[in-house]
């Protein structure tokens, strides 16, 4: 509901299992001024929402333990629309997509996925281009 | 879980044990053994013979499957 | 008292309590509540082996060759006890399978092959008529001597001179139109009547307690207990031989030898009895009771055979009374009425019992395996544009039932009057035994193969044909009787009853042995010859190492079918309602939410299959499904084209290290390759998707850090060396992965070299261990190795073997702990194979992941350290290549307890291929 952009430095979550991949997601989120935390795993993901409040979440959707759909629709029912859901998938498919954005999700971006895009459309989410 | 295979591997073994002993009594030369015309208790020799083997091949069945369990 | 109206009232009555009590059967299996869902029940209704030969007929032999009847129960009494081997291994392939009849076995067995399963279902057919004309004989004469009543007059055929005039004709009329009832008022895709079943096992119980009345009655009231009798017998030099019937040392002996193993392969391979005991047992715990109370059943039922047998030789002293005949006749002289019109309706229940299970279990196959193959191969389009075959089936199996019950009664006519019951039932066990070899051969040795079975079959049944039915056709002079005396052509040697010159033997004796000798020799020799087709090697080993199976295999379709079309194939069969159940309850077994949502996969093309096969039979279930499914062959093609691109991709990726100003160019060709992969993703096939998924993973590592570089010239050199290094291990495991999927598409699709050698697997351990003893001491894990000093070679390909043992000792390394990890390999002979063990004292694998293991992209992760390293086909590579060499690759292992990764190969043999 409120703004969670205004005053504080905009915080992302990002929960996928491949290191370099979250590597580069977390290099990249940094450098573009937000703070950073990491879920490995559905589990995971679900609990670091409650704890560490992120205004974004990077999701990836095949997450050991839950799977990214699951962990987007649980979100969503738990923090509201105010959340940001990004999710990223190796699975490119038309069906997925659709299944993807039904369970809530904000966008749906393929990997692999042009780094300029991903941050231009962060950035866009968040509204903090203009801020 | 190795006890479970090795009881099955037991059961397995008697039961083949059972089935060459049940070969064995129900064949020659054992059964020339009993081919006389002869009774006991009022029953003749052979027919007393096979029935007894066969009860007891069915108890020992029963033992080898049974017992196991 | 016993005027025919009696007689047929009670008949009637007794059948329409039958109906009764399947009628609430089936109403009790469709609440869940599943009446015969105990052992007790499976064991009674395996009795229906007892027919009216074993209630009419027993004694009839008895009269003639004293015990000379048991060999035909002790025979089964020793199979029972192989039973826990045999027949759990035959069940547990069948539910599988979804086998619901023997010829369904035999042609699923060798490749789904349609000539096969005919060829079973004739030689069952043919075979079988004989013994379903003794039930018919049995009954018709019980009920025309009753008729008689007090009189005891044998009926004579002689009387019988228009077809419509016969008892025996009306009596095969009402058996069919039971049958119908009984068996065909549903098409169930397990094929199994929870109904009939019930009232089997019922009618087991009612001949049992009329034949043991008439057992009590003789021996202890008509007569002053066993020892009057046989006191009495002993005193007449006729009847004490019978006392001790063994003459000379090998005559009757042989004889009996081999009644006993006729016997032995009759409880096994009779059609009613595949039915029964195989189609439809509820639960494979059931044998361990069957396996002692069904013998308890033999024995009581046999208990007062010879009993009766001497008492009607002494009351009939001189008589025209067939022997055949003293279970009713006996009470009848001593007016007992009651007694005679139960041990009429004990004979009734015997054979209708067998006709009822022979029958069923015989229309399955004649649709199944005969004639829907035949329809499917010519009018396949017009069949095919049926919305609802499940009348049509069932109007086959119709057909079938009456045409047998009719071919039965000719036989009657013509054949009928030559033999004694037990001679005609002994036709027919002869003629099962046939698939003897086809069958044990099929279930435990995996080199059988279709022209082998083919052949096998065919030669049993041609010699069974010539030494039993062509003699039994000569008596009854349907046709010349000189053949007998100077065989074919006056070609001495031909002689049906002395083959090749054999004399001495039994008649029945004489059969089997030289049916068996040409079946088996036949069997096994053309076996040797011919070689397996892919489809057959699949099924030998989905057979032959049924209880080693880990999951479910998906089979070998590698095509896909929209599952609407799949779900309306199998509802023209089954019913569109019960195809929908099927279907949806599959969709909540997969965790979709209905069929709609279900991928169109492999493993949903073999679901539909088997459902298929279980209503049609394995090899019109293939037809079926073929028609539906666009098989493709394994896409090497498409898999290169992503290769191809992907690779410039990474020829790119590397040249980064050396020239950043190429890094644009390299993105874009990295974006083209994504295109194209996205393109790609369409394609439905599940392995080419799950490949572009695990490809896209180090894409995505390589492109975003190649981006990072190119955008952001001002990083320091530590942290470009760090992603450079990350660029260089991700386009490394890029390479890795692509090598990997060629390998396997090259192993799966046959388009491998493969350089053969005798290997001495020794020298291959010793090598393997030198090349990672420094990987081994890096880790700081500790490898000991153990080798026989005598082993038999293997043949196999020295580069591949070495391959399997590298996977197997790196996979041993990651995951166990290092400093205190321990490896062992060791090398040992088991049987006529090569074993070999890679065990570990690693974290272990979960019971539930042991099954996927081997299956391609499964990995098992590490909790420790993330993901596991690797591509996830290591092991599946490693299983096709021992696969290849005829061998096997499993693993033992119990979380925390460390694993054991074992294959053996077999010893000095030639290879698959």
């Amino acid at each position: 509901m409120s703004d969670p952009t205004k005053g504080v430095t905009p915080r992302i979550l990002i929960a996928d299992d491949e290191p370099t991949i979250v590597l580069s997601l977390e290099f990249l989120m940094r450098r573009s001024g937000f703070v950073v935390e990491v879920a490995r795993d559905g589990d995971e993901a679900i609990a670091k929402a409650t704890t560490f409040e992120p205004s974004l979440v990077l999701l990836d959707v095949m997450l050991p333990r839950r799977d990214g759909m699951e962990v987007c629709r649980a979100l969503r029912a738990n923090c509201g629309a105010g959340l940001k859901i990004v999710l990223l998938t190796a699975k490119g498919g038309q069906t997925d997509l659709d299944r993807g954005l039904s369970m809530g999700a904000d966008l749906y971006i393929v990997k692999p996925f042009s780094t300029q895009d991903l941050v231009a459309s962060v950035k866009q989410l968040l509204g903090a281009d203009s801020a | 879980m190795a006890k479970a295979i090795a009881k099955r591997s037991g059961r397995g073994q008697r039961l083949i044990c059972v089935f060459l002993l049940g070969v064995v009594l129900f064949n020659f030369p054992i059964l020339a053994l009993f081919n006389v015309t002869e009774t006991i208790f009022g029953i003749p020799v052979l027919f007393a013979y096979l029935f007894f083997a066969w009860a007891l091949l069915i108890l020992l069945i029963y033992v080898a499957i049974e017992r196991s369990q | 008292m016993l005027q025919g109206w009696v007689i047929v009232c009670a008949s009637f009555a007794y059948i329409g309590f039958l109906f009764a009590i399947a009628f609430y059967a089936d109403k009790r299996a469709d609440q869940g509540r599943s009446l015969i869902a105990t052992p007790y029940i499976y064991a009674l209704s395996l009795g229906v082996y007892a027919t009216a030969w074993t209630f009419y007929g027993s004694v009839g032999r008895a009269a003639s060759d004293g015990i000379g009847f048991l060999p035909i129960y002790l025979g089964p009494t020793l199979m029972m006890i192989l039973w826990w081997f045999v027949v759990r291994k035959i069940i547990r392939i069948s539910k599988i399978n979804r086998i619901t009849s023997l010829a369904d076995f035999v042609a699923s067995r060798y490749g789904k092959s349609a000539m096969l399963g005919g060829l079973v279902t004739i030689i069952a057919v043919v075979g079988i008529l004989p013994y379903i004309s003794l039930q018919l004989k049995a009954i018709s004469t019980s009920f025309n001597i009753l008729l008689q009543y007090p009189e005891i007059v044998m009926p004579t055929k002689a009387g019988v001179t228009r077809v419509f005039n016969d008892t025996a004709f009306y009596i095969a009329i009402f058996l069919a139109s039971f049958t119908i009832a009984f068996g065909t008022r549903q098409l169930d895709v397990a094929e199994r009547h929870e109904g009939m079943v019930a009232a089997i096992a019922f009618e087991s119980l009612v001949k049992l307690i009329a034949f043991m009345a008439v057992g009590i009655y003789v021996t202890f009231v008509m007569f002053n207990g066993p020892g009057e009798i046989f006191d009495r017998a002993l005193a007449e030099p006729a009847l004490a031989k019978l006392m001790a019937p063994f003459e000379g040392a090998a005559g009757s002996y042989t004889s009996w030898i081999w009644l006993t193993m006729l016997s032995m392969l009759a409880i096994l391979f009779l059609p009613r009895q595949f039915q029964v005991a195989v189609v439809e047992n509820v639960d494979e715990k059931h044998l361990n009771k069957a396996v002692w109370l069904f013998p308890v059943y033999m024995l009581a039922i046999n208990l007062f055979v010879l009993p009766i047998a001497i008492g009607g030789l002494l009351h009939f002293q001189g008589a025209h009374v067939d022997a055949d005949t003293f279970v009713l006749t006996l009470p009848m002289a001593e007016r007992q009425e009651l007694l005679a019109l139960l041990v009429f309706i004990g004979g009734l229940s015997a054979a209708t019992g067998m006709v009822i299970v022979e029958t069923i279990a015989l229309s399955t196959m004649v649709s199944n395996d005969l004639v829907m193959p035949l329809l499917l191969r010519v009018t396949k389009l017009r069949l095919m544009e049926h919305h609802n075959l499940t009348m049509f089936l069932l109007d086959i199996r119709r057909a079938a039932i009456m045409l047998i019950l009719m071919l039965g009664y000719f036989y009657y006519l013509l054949a009928g009057d030559a033999y004694a019951l037990v001679s005609i039932g002994l036709i027919s066990f002869a003629a099962v035994a046939q698939f003897a070899p086809a069958v044990i051969g099929g279930i435990y040795w995996k080199n059988g193969t279709r022209l082998g079975a083919l052949a096998g079959l065919s030669a049993g049944f041609m010699v069974w044909l010539y030494t039993l039915m062509v003699p039994a056709f000569a008596k009854s002079g349907w046709i010349a009787e000189e053949i007998i005396e100077s065989g074919p052509f006056g070609i001495e040697l031909l002689k049906p009853l002395e083959l090749f010159g054999l004399a001495g033997l039994d008649q029945m004796t004489h059969a089997m042995l030289w049916s068996m000798l040409f079946n088996v020799g036949a069997y096994v020799g053309v076996s040797m010859l011919s070689r397996q087709s892919a489809a057959e090697r699949i099924q030998a080993t989905l057979f032959v190492d049924v209880f080693s199976q880990t999951g479910e295999r998906t089979g070998f379709w590698r095509g896909t079918a929209s599952v609407s079309s799949l779900q309306s194939l199998v509802g023209r069969f089954l019913g569109p309602s019960r195809a929908a159940d099927l279907f949806d309850t599959y969709a909540k077994s997969r965790g979709v939410a209905s069929a709609e949502e279900l991928e169109s996969d492999a493993r949903l093309v073999r679901f539909a299959e088997i459902h298929l096969a279980g209503a049609i039979g394995a090899a019109s279930a293939r037809v079926m499904v073929a028609s539906v499914v666009d098989e493709e062959p394994l896409g090497v093609d498409e898999v290169m084209t992503i290769i191809d691109e992907a690779s410039q991709a990474i020829a790119h990726s590397n040249e980064l290290k050396l020239k950043q100003a190429e890094l644009e160019v390299a993105t874009r060709e990295l974006r083209t390759a994504n295109e194209r992969l996205r393109e790609l993703d369409h394609m439905k096939d599940d392995f080419i998707s799950t490949v572009t998924h695990e490809l896209r993973t180090p894409l995505t590592s390589i492109r975003a850090f190649s981006e990072i570089l190119h955008d952001n010239p001002e990083l320091d050199s530590a942290e470009r060396t760090r992603f450079l290094s990350i660029l260089v291990k991700e386009s490394e495991r890029l390479t890795r992965l692509i090598n990997q999927v060629l390998d396997l598409a090259k192993l799966e699709s046959g388009a491998a070299e493969w350089k053969i050698a005798a290997l001495d697997l020794r020298d291959i351990v010793y090598d393997a261990t030198n090349a990672t003893g420094q990987l081994f001491k890096s880790s700081r894990i500790e490898l000991q190795t153990e080798v026989p000093d005598r082993l038999p070679t293997v043949v196999a390909d020295r580069d591949r073997l070495m391959q399997v043992l590298l996977n197997l000792l790196s996979n041993a390394i990651k995951f166990c702990e290092p400093g205190k990890g321990q490896v062992w390999v060791s090398l040992r002979q088991e049987g006529d194979e090569v074993r070999v063990d890679v065990r570990d004292n690693g974290i272990g694998i979960a019971q539930a992941s042991q099954q996927f293991i081997f299956e391609k992209f499964r990995q098992v992760g590490n909790t420790l350290t993330d993901k596991p390293k690797g591509t996830g086909l290591g092991l599946a590579i490693c299983r096709e290549i021992v696969g290849h060499f005829g061998g096997r690759l499993w693993v033992e292992s119990e979380p925390g307890q460390g694993a054991t990764f074992s294959f053996s190969l077999p010893a000095g043999a030639a290879p698959a291929e």
